[in-house]
């Protein structure tokens, strides 16, 4: 084995993030760690990396020799890397600049030389099998590009050991298959890859072995082989899943949503779409298929240049996102971090923020009254684990912000829901509450259209889904009626 | 904003978050605190300082600055700064000294100040609301508009006075300046009112909220369906009536009007604000916890005066006593954030 853990704790202020957990990584292999967010996956990696000490007991070795008082120097210096979900790497430098950065480090002072490192750099890209442009500021390349830039820069010193953080989570299918490529490629070289990943299917797809990871505790290292991404959301979150297509014919109900012919140019083109009462419309598709864009338009943030839409079979002229609010069009951003929430500010103001003017009293002010029982309802309706109401908003997990970002949206009283993208960062666990909230909005009569790329969550949560490519509505399937491996093989066709 | 951890936003360093979880009664506590130390300090240091002369030499001296913080309390929990503030003043107190001269100068009566004062104020949140317009639609950084504005103002007040005093008003005016009613100085009653609004405008009203919201992050707020630029064009036109105040206080106080009167009070009141526990970023604090900064600043300032130190060295000392308070702030909540 080339790493190997036995036992390793760790307490933060009396809370065990970790408790003797194993863990073990043989040269060249694809290992997957999974496990919900908070189950102390990143703690874990910290260790490793020589980041937190583990508490005393812990036993560690790699290639059989003890790593003791290790330090992020000595890891890196053993050919331990990690690859953050964050990069960090510097958005003004160039490419060239990024890779090699190392070469700049140490304690004597001396002149950059730029030929040596474009050299290093060109290597690197050589030997992934990737070309990107030396002397673009990386700020300028896609994220697919970045994930890239910051492996090589990984592999710049002798690696033994990579570990990635979620490095396809905001990546496209063909993009994640390219960067797939490269893992395999670095286990045939000979460089193991600890993938920590939330997306199931590729983790089995690439990865030799999984080792779950719940509440701090070691469940099990398991062969990805015969295993199924069911069974492995099982092991993480200790509950069981049963997935139902749950697709009815809504045709009967009246339409609530009516969009003719909208055309913005350059995001999409000519799309017409209607969403029915009490029916859950998907719309799926790569990134970059124009899905948000669309999205942005129906929420009055963009103007289309042409088309229709008409809600209860009024027309609507949406000048801002204020005129689609009072019109009864409410849309979660897939962005929570930096568009769905406030993030620093109070739960309470931010499931709030939206419908002000209902909390005024007498002479116009705020009534920090009707503040709370409306915050408190919301968090009762939606069973939202909170600390205290005036807590910041970014002391949540990530699914009960999400659910604070419904509970603000519904406190609109909308008509019409767009979710896009709804359970980015949300563990598979919480994801299922979240639907669950979705499907009683559905029943109760709202229109809902669910913006998705992953195939799975709008064929077990929609009634209809709308396939969008390049920025028009190409395709309709059904859920049930065509099987799911087929829509997913259309779309990342 | 530095990255302290990779697994953290960025918007939440442990510095913010702790401000948010400590809440207005502690920070109030901490700077009450702060302000006894600093009375039984100087009471110590000499047996003339709990005396009424100080106090009424605090009550008087106090309000100018504590007008001009608050003008520059509310661009900053927007997330933006006024450099302008001390330059709109004076540019207000013209306006008022211009309409009190057309109006017979010492002979003029009160219908002219009340007419002058509305001018004063109206000129001030015109100029504000220039800013915010320009802020808010130009996408412009406050920093750079806001010190145009300052450069405008200033180069556009010595050409109107040529770089000379403005002065002979009517004596009732001087009592804003001088008087007393129910026994505390009129000036202070001014800041007392002006406080009171300002933590009504950010407490309770609609406005309030979304001016943190806005601070904190200005395009989830504007997807919550606010109307941003309308939020920031207000702040600023708040900042400028603000100053239209000082303007009017400081041409009381001093029975004359100059360009540049003030100067000094720019840096002095962007320090009191994060004395009294404003996020430097935007998006939280309170205003009467920067009004008791202003306070401890001003007991500081005239304490020194009674110990016969040097002018110069009183600013100094007010540099010092802020860059410890920013020490000691931060061993403390070295210490908080490890015990939780």
């Amino acid at each position: 084995m080339l790493l190997e853990l036995r036992n390793v704790s760790k307490v933060f202020g009396g809370v065990r993030a970790l408790q003797s957990v194993s863990f073990d990584v043989a040269p060249g292999e694809v290992l997957c760690l999974a496990g919900e967010n908070g189950c102390g996956k990143s703690t874990l990696i910290k260790i490793i990396s020589g980041v937190y000490r583990p508490e005393p007991g812990a036993e560690m070795l790699f290639d059989g020799k003890p790593m003791e008082g290790l330090t992020p120097g000595m890891a890196r210096s053993l050919g331990i890397q990690v690859i953050w979900q964050d990069l960090a790497l510097f958005p003004e430098m160039t490419v060239a600049e990024n890779i090699a950065f190392e070469r700049n480090l140490g304690g004597r002072p001396r002149l950059v030389d730029y030929g040596a490192m474009r050299k290093i750099a060109a290597e690197m890209l050589e030997r992934l099998g990737v070309g990107i442009d030396l002397d673009t500021p990386v700020r300028e390349l896609s994220i697919a590009q970045r994930q890239i830039v910051a492996i090589c820069r990984a592999l710049i010193a002798e690696t033994r050991l990579v570990f990635m953080d979620e490095p396809t989570a905001s990546l496209s299918q063909s993009e994640t298959d390219a960067l797939l490529a490269i893992v395999r490629r670095l286990s045939a070289d000979g460089i193991a890859v600890v993938f920590v990943s939330h997306r199931l299917a590729e983790v089995l797809e690439v990865c030799s072995r999984v080792t779950v990871l719940r509440d701090g505790r070691y469940v099990g290292t398991f062969p990805t082989e015969g295993m199924t991404q069911t069974r492995l959301t099982e092991l993480m979150t200790g509950q069981t899943f049963d997935q139902d297509v749950r697709a009815a014919d809504r045709t009967a109900n009246p339409v609530v949503l009516e969009v003719e012919g909208l055309t913005r140019r350059g995001d999409y083109q000519d799309v017409s779409l209607t969403v029915r009462r009490g029916e859950v419309v998907g719309i799926t598709g790569r990134l970059g298929a124009g899905r948000t864009e669309l999205a942005l338009s129906l929420f009055g943030m963009t103007r289309p240049d042409a088309g229709t839409i008409k809600l209860n079979g009024q027309p609507l002229r949406l000048r801002s996102n204020r005129d689609a609010i009072d019109a009864g069009i409410a849309y979660v951003s897939e962005d929570r971090l930096s568009l769905g929430l406030v993030q620093p500010q109070s739960i309470a103001d931010n499931t709030v923020i939206p419908v002000l003017d209902r909390l005024l009293g007498p002479a116009r002010l705020l009534s920090e009254r009707k503040k709370s029982t409306l915050v408190g309802e919301w968090i009762k309706r939606l069973a939202v684990k909170i600390g205290r109401p005036e807590d910041p908003v970014n002391t949540l997990s990530g699914g009960n912000q999400q659910r604070i970002v419904l509970a603000k949206w519904l406190a609109t009283e909308p008509k019409v829901l767009i979710l896009d993208s709804p359970t980015v960062g949300v563990d598979v666990g919480a994801r299922a509450g979240i639907f669950a909230i979705v499907h009683k909005l559905a029943e109760e009569g709202m229109a809902i259209l669910l913006i998705s790329d992953e195939i799975p969550e709008v064929y077990f949560n929609c009634d209809r889904i709308l396939h969008m490519r390049d920025g028009r509505l190409i395709d309709e399937y059904l859920p049930g009626t065509v099987p799911m491996g087929r829509i997913e093989s259309q779309v990342h066709a | 904003m530095t990255r302290l951890s990779t697994t953290k936003s960025s918007h939440s360093t442990p510095w913010l978050s702790r401000i948010v979880t400590l809440g207005t009664g502690s920070e109030i506590a901490g700077l009450l605190m702060l302000l006894a130390v600093v009375v039984l300090v100087f009471s110590l240091a000499t047996d003339r300082f709990l005396t009424v002369p100080t106090f009424t030499s605090v009550a008087f001296q106090l309000p100018e600055l504590g007008l001009l913080t608050l003008a520059m309390l509310i661009p900053i929990l927007s997330g933006g700064l006024n450099l302008a503030i001390t330059f709109t003043a004076n540019i207000c107190g013209l306006v008022l000294a211009w309409v009190l001269q057309a109006n017979g100068g010492v002979e003029a009566g009160m219908p002219a100040f009340l007419l002058g004062g509305l001018a004063a104020v109206a000129v001030g949140a015109l100029i504000g609301w220039v800013m915010g317009a320009a802020i808010a639609y130009t996408g412009a950084h406050p920093i750079l508009v806001s010190l145009s504005m300052m450069i405008f103002l200033r180069g556009l007040g010595e050409f109107a006075t040529r770089g000379g005093d403005i002065s002979g008003f009517p004596d009732f005016v001087g009592m804003l300046g001088h008087g007393w009613f129910a026994g505390i100085p009129m000036p202070l009653w001014i800041l007392i009112a002006c406080v009171a609004l300002w933590h009504l405008i950010l407490n309770k009203t609609r406005l309030g909220l979304t001016i943190y919201m806005a601070g904190s992050n200005i395009e989830a707020t504007r997807y919550s369906g606010i109307d941003t630029k309308r939020t920031i064009m207000l702040v600023y036109t708040l900042s400028g009536l603000m100053c239209g105040i000082a303007g009017i206080l400081m041409l009381a106080r001093f029975n004359s009007v100059r360009v540049g009167h003030g100067e000094a009070y720019l840096l002095i009141t962007v320090l009191a604000c994060f004395l009294g526990r404003v996020d430097p970023f935007g998006g939280f604090g309170r205003a009467l916890p920067v009004a008791l900064a202003l306070l401890i600043l001003q007991v500081i300032s005239s304490g020194l005066n009674l110990l016969g130190a040097n002018q110069h060295l009183a600013t100094a000392m007010w540099g010092a006593f802020l860059i410890a308070v920013m020490v000691v702030r931060h061993i403390w909540a070295g210490r908080s954030v490890r015990r939780t």
